[in-house]
């Protein structure tokens, strides 16, 4: 399976990197740009007996490692993938 | 008093707080490795600053997984002595030791200056050897070190008192210019609900003789060592008088 994990800033918590691009883009002329934020985006291959397995053990690997939930949300999509594709 | 100080990969500040509790303060002090599970009979255990696994995914996101801390952890819940300094105070949030995270500066900069840090609550073996309401001047030198912590838990944080160093101007007043990474509630410095750990994001120990630029650290390094030698001069008066019962 191939797991995509996205961590973003939680809403509500100060996101100065988000801030400073968000201001960036509208310097650049961008309008109706709001609410940047600037999180992490990590790829991995998981060997897995089925998608809901791989969804059970991507949402595990967010909790104990990936993102920080005091301050981060996170979110995962499992694409399956055919033995032997890599 | 015996200390232990753990040196991971990527530890920056662990020669500096040897330096200051040995040679400095006279304490017995000794490095502990990361990898090693054993930290022997030490009395307070520092985690140094620095960038613990090159600050990889989070500061001490990785560091927290170091068999070392697996001990550390378990020290702490039996109520050891934990002081986290910077990088250190980064590990022991990720470890649930502490509550909050520390994140990105307001400023996106990385900062190395001297400060002003108020003690919030000097009844605390961290702190006992300054007066409530004294002004520290410390230095820090951080990318990540505006504290957050869910709005609630802070409340309640505030209320038992474990917000112990915030930062203020020289005149200990609290302003926006006096908060140099954007700590929400200006926080520099937080303690457990037992009060036995400690993270703080500047350095007391590179404030320890006046060679550095300042001596106020040392104030941290007293507490401990004050409260150590009075727990033990407790132990002794309660067997003494249990004996002259007897």
């Amino acid at each position: 399976m191939l797991v995509k994990v996205f961590v973003t800033p939680r809403k509500g918590i100060l996101d100065p990197q988000g801030r400073a691009v968000e201001q960036s883009l509208k310097s650049l002329g961008f309008a109706g740009v709001g609410a940047v934020r600037v999180g992490r985006y990590i790829v991995l291959e998981l060997d897995a007996e089925s998608v809901e397995q791989a969804r059970e053990t991507a949402r595990r690997m967010c909790v104990q490692l990936l993102a920080n939930p005091n301050i981060e949300d996170y979110s995962f999509e499992v694409e399956p993938r055919e033995a032997g594709s890599r | 008093m015996k200390w232990g100080v753990v040196r991971f990969p990527g530890s920056l500040d662990d020669a500096d707080a040897l330096w200051a509790l040995k040679h400095v303060m006279g304490q017995e002090a000794r490095a502990l490795w990361h990898k090693d599970e054993d930290l022997a009979d030490v009395q307070c255990v520092v985690l140094p600053g620095g960038f613990s696994y090159g600050d990889y995914l989070r500061c001490g996101a990785i560091a927290r997984f170091a068999p070392i801390m697996k001990s550390v952890v378990r020290f702490a819940n039996d109520g050891g002595l934990v002081l986290g300094i910077c990088n250190g105070f980064q590990i022991l949030c990720e470890a649930h030791l502490l509550p909050g995270a520390l994140t990105r500066n307001r400023s996106l900069s990385f900062i190395c200056e001297w400060v002003s840090v108020r003690v919030e609550n000097a009844a605390t073996p961290f702190t006992c050897a300054a007066r409530q309401g004294e002004v520290l001047r410390l230095p820090i030198k951080h990318g990540e070190g505006l504290y957050v912590a869910p709005a609630d838990e802070l409340g309640a944080m505030e209320e038992r008192g474990q917000v112990l160093l915030r930062y203020t101007d020289a005149a200990g007043r609290q302003n926006g210019a006096a908060n140099p990474n954007g700590s929400t509630r200006a926080i520099a410095g937080v303690a457990n609900e037992a009060f036995n750990v400690f993270g703080l994001m500047p350095h007391p120990e590179h404030a320890v003789e006046a060679a550095l630029g300042g001596e106020d650290g040392l104030k941290i390094f007293r507490s401990i060592i004050m409260s150590v030698e009075q727990a033990s001069a407790g132990t002794l008066t309660d067997t003494s008088s249990s004996t002259s019962l007897v």
